[in-house]
């Protein structure tokens, strides 16, 4: 990768966070894999420069950043919006204290929903943080004001939040590069008890935050980055993020008040703002954060969320819908019958296996996330309830206290790690019955195969101590535990059963790679054959929601998708499928 | 802002939309002063519906294309060009590769709808199917098929073909270039060829 300063290059806004953390002179990058921020850590662990890994959550990954920057370095953690649900705890103490060196917490929300289990707006976070929030609205400015994010944490000894959303971070724009500049530490970590053991010095602390805060919102009032491009006519708008880009499209005249940072806001700057023009709209994704706090400073010529919708991404559409009603124009649904095209776990993914067998044992299956979430669509069917991550070993157990019977929690081998032990040990300290399922295809699959510390190599590829699930949920005190093949239909059943009807806690661990993890991508495949001359039609080998296998009233299966995994096979009652060639 | 080429790519994952998507991209940020483009990612590429908008010009804000308004679309698979076919202008390009990849069954069986292209021609698009993945077949590699699209689409747009060509080896591993550069060409030709039988029925 030639990347020299001053090159011109198109790059996705993710991209260009990890570029700007490398001109930063970013010493650690930190933060767990979560659509869409994953490519941010991936993209800084190209450049040597940075020491960068994945934790084994969000929570973990705040800390470390966090001590990398009291230690007086540049640091950064990387998560999607809920992983800062994770690292909370942490993320709203650390401002008590302040940062040594700088330090950058980057939250990707996804308006729209289009690979999150919700919607939530983030930045009421930095409000609730009390802490500084930078937004940038396309790739060349998540470059570049990651750099200015440095500078504000550094100048004011705060943590900062930076926002970006979906759109900013899977766009691609492009960006003049600049070159790295080292950090030359100045401080470093000074024993100091008052200002780090923030809870026995937490009132004279939080005198300090407040004050903090204020320094910074007068800060704000003349930062060169809120800035006002000035239009014709008497409408106004004060807009940010991707929403900004929007706004250029749909209402090209008008004054634009486009903020960079939307927490603090500029307060005297908006009044003067809004005073300018007889009609100011603040068009803002998702919640009315920047609308509720003008409207509490007593403007009244303005328009938000009075038109603009709160739920759902914004798109030059939208705006102009909600503007000019002017209407989009509508698919053509109603003329002609567009079938879906839903996702599906893909042809040899071995997580049908554990969900064909689990269907079978009838039990309640509590379900959590990961590629695995698709187990609930028909035909399988076979998920009955998924929220966040590693909830579900904790539901399993809690239904089977409110008195449902035949439960069992499935969760995938990254999520146990990130968020099921806690509930596991809890399982088993409590005297529970619950069967925990725990799908080991080997990767983070649903986020593009990263590593975790159960696959044995790091964020580089480097080769790492492999965490030995069987061995720790034994040293948890379970002690049923079974390995199984979920491509062994009979015998994942039998181990399901096994575990379902056993008095204690039980784990079954299946333990088939991902098809597309290493060493499984370029394995030499044979496919299966249905003969033609046997099938009775009778649709069994459909229902295990195999794209490999075509759908129509004459099943066949697709040679090229089809891995060999067997289970429709197992599934045909009249032996009509076999290996091709035998 | 009337200098903005918008173009969709649609099709459905694994196909490699987004690949092309992206080379594409990278052609038009050689020759233009501003690129922009976007696609979504996660669950959507386990065999479901993709979709990419690729917009270039002077001054691009927005990467997403307001429907109505695409110049060019191009779809990889039959269905998925009714499913994005709202984005075009009307009048707009509809570059169709002729196959049908069959979706997934949640539920009762769906068959595969037919007469497609008679719809798509009823909206008064300018259509054109190419057999894009039957071609790559007979240049013997099943997967060159995005490329031979490539160039059928390049033959519509104004970025030089040393431009594609210099992307395509910087992009494509080195092993693969001369497949790709060859099957690229396959479709520069058959939309060249295509056009010269317009003129020659105008004529």
């Amino acid at each position: 990768m030639t990347q020299e300063a001053g090159q011109r290059m198109l790059m996705a806004g993710n991209n260009a966070i990890a570029r700007g953390a490398y001109e930063a002179g970013v010493y650690f990058a930190s933060g767990y894999p979560g659509t869409p921020s994953t490519e941010i850590l991936e993209v800084i662990s190209q450049y040597s420069e940075i020491k960068a890994q994945w934790a084994a959550n969000e929570k973990v990954a705040f800390d470390e950043a966090m001590g990398v920057a009291m230690s007086g370095k540049r640091a950064l953690c990387s998560m999607k919006y809920v992983g800062l649900n994770v690292a909370a705890d942490s993320f709203m103490v650390f401002p008590f204290a302040g940062t040594v060196g700088g330090f950058v917490v980057i939250s990707a929300d996804d308006p729209g929903m289009y690979s999150s289990q919700n919607e939530q707006d983030n930045r009421y976070f930095a409000r609730l943080a009390q802490i500084p929030m930078i937004e940038p609205s396309d790739p060349q400015e998540a470059k570049d004001y990651l750099k200015l994010a440095y500078e504000l944490s550094e100048k004011f000894s705060t943590p900062v939040l930076f926002r970006t959303s979906m759109r900013v971070s899977h766009s691609k724009g492009m960006v003049i590069l600049g070159e790295r500049h080292e950090v030359v530490e100045s401080k470093s970590f000074v024993k100091d008890v008052p200002n780090w053991v923030v809870p026995i010095f937490a009132k004279a602390l939080k005198a300090k935050l407040d004050a903090k805060l204020a320094a910074i919102s007068a800060y704000v009032e003349t930062y060169e980055y809120n800035r006002i491009e000035k239009g014709k006519g008497k409408i106004g708008v004060i807009t940010s993020g991707a929403s900004y880009t929007y706004t250029k499209e749909i209402l090209p005249e008008a004054s634009v008040l486009k903020l960079a940072v939307t927490y603090p806001l500029p307060k005297q700057m908006i009044l003067d703002f809004c005073a300018r023009y007889d009609k100011v709209y603040i068009i803002e994704e998702l919640d009315s954060f920047i609308e509720d706090q003008v409207r509490a400073w007593g403007v009244t010529n303005l328009s938000g969320k009075d038109i603009f919708p709160r739920t759902g991404e914004f798109s030059p559409d939208v705006l102009a819908k909600c503007l000019f009603d002017e209407q989009p124009v509508n698919d053509f649904s109603k003329e002609f019958n567009i079938i879906s095209r839903p996702p599906q776990l893909c042809a040899g993914c071995p997580h049908r296996g554990a969900y064909l067998a689990l269907k079978k044992s009838g039990a309640i299956v509590t379900g959590d996330i990961g590629c695995y979430t698709l187990g609930a669509l028909p035909p399988l069917g076979a998920m009955h309830t998924s929220f966040a991550m590693g909830t579900s070993v904790g539901n399993a157990f809690g239904f089977e206290l409110g008195g449902i019977n035949k439960v069992a929690a499935v969760i995938g081998d990254a999520t146990f790690i990130h968020g099921g032990i806690p509930s596991l040990i809890d399982v088993v300290y409590n005297g529970g019955n619950t069967t925990v399922v725990i799908l080991d295809n080997s990767t983070t699959g649903m986020t593009g195969h990263q590593e975790h510390p159960a696959t044995g190599q790091t964020l580089q590829g480097k080769e790492a101590p492999k965490l030995d699930l069987v061995n720790l949920v034994k040293a948890l005190g379970v002690k049923h535990v079974q390995v199984a093949d979920p491509f062994d239909q009979k015998a994942m059943l039998q181990a399901i059963n096994e575990a379902l009807a056993n008095e204690g806690p039980s784990v079954v661990i299946t333990n088939r790679p991902c098809i597309f993890s290493r060493g499984e991508k370029h394995r030499p495949k044979t496919p299966f054959v249905i003969d033609l001359g046997i099938c009775t039609q009778c649709g069994a080998c459909q229902r295990i929601g195999c794209p490999a296998v075509l759908p129509g009233e004459q099943a066949t299966i697709d040679d090229v998708s089809c891995t060999g995994c067997s289970l429709c096979a197992q599934a045909c009652k009249f032996d009509a499928i076999h290996l091709k060639g035998e | 802002m009337s200098n903005v080429t918008n173009v969709l790519l649609c099709g459905v994952g694994g196909q490699g939309v987004l690949l092309a998507s992206e080379v594409l991209a990278l052609v038009a940020a050689e020759e233009k002063a501003q690129v922009k483009q976007t696609e979504v990612h996660g669950v959507a590429q386990r065999g479901g519906s993709v979709v990419s908008h690729l917009r270039f010009g002077d001054l691009v804000y927005s990467p997403t294309v307001r429907t109505g308004t695409g110049d060019i679309l191009v779809a990889f698979e039959r269905l998925e060009a009714v499913r994005y076919g709202h984005y075009l202008k009307p009048g707009g390009l509809m570059l169709i590769n002729d196959i049908e990849v069959m979706p997934g069954q949640m539920g009762e069986y769906q068959p595969y709808p037919t007469g497609i292209i008679e719809f798509l021609q009823s909206k008064a698009f300018q259509i054109e199917e190419i057999p894009a993945t039957a071609l790559a077949k007979a240049q013997g590699n099943s997967k060159v098929g995005s490329l031979i699209i490539l160039g059928a689409l390049s033959s519509y747009l104004d970025l030089s073909q040393e431009a594609w060509e210099r992307v395509i080896r910087k992009r494509i591993p080195p092993k693969l270039v001369d497949i790709n550069l060859q099957a690229f060409k396959v479709g520069v030709e058959m939309a060249q060829a295509r056009a010269q039988a317009a003129v020659d029925r105008a004529e």
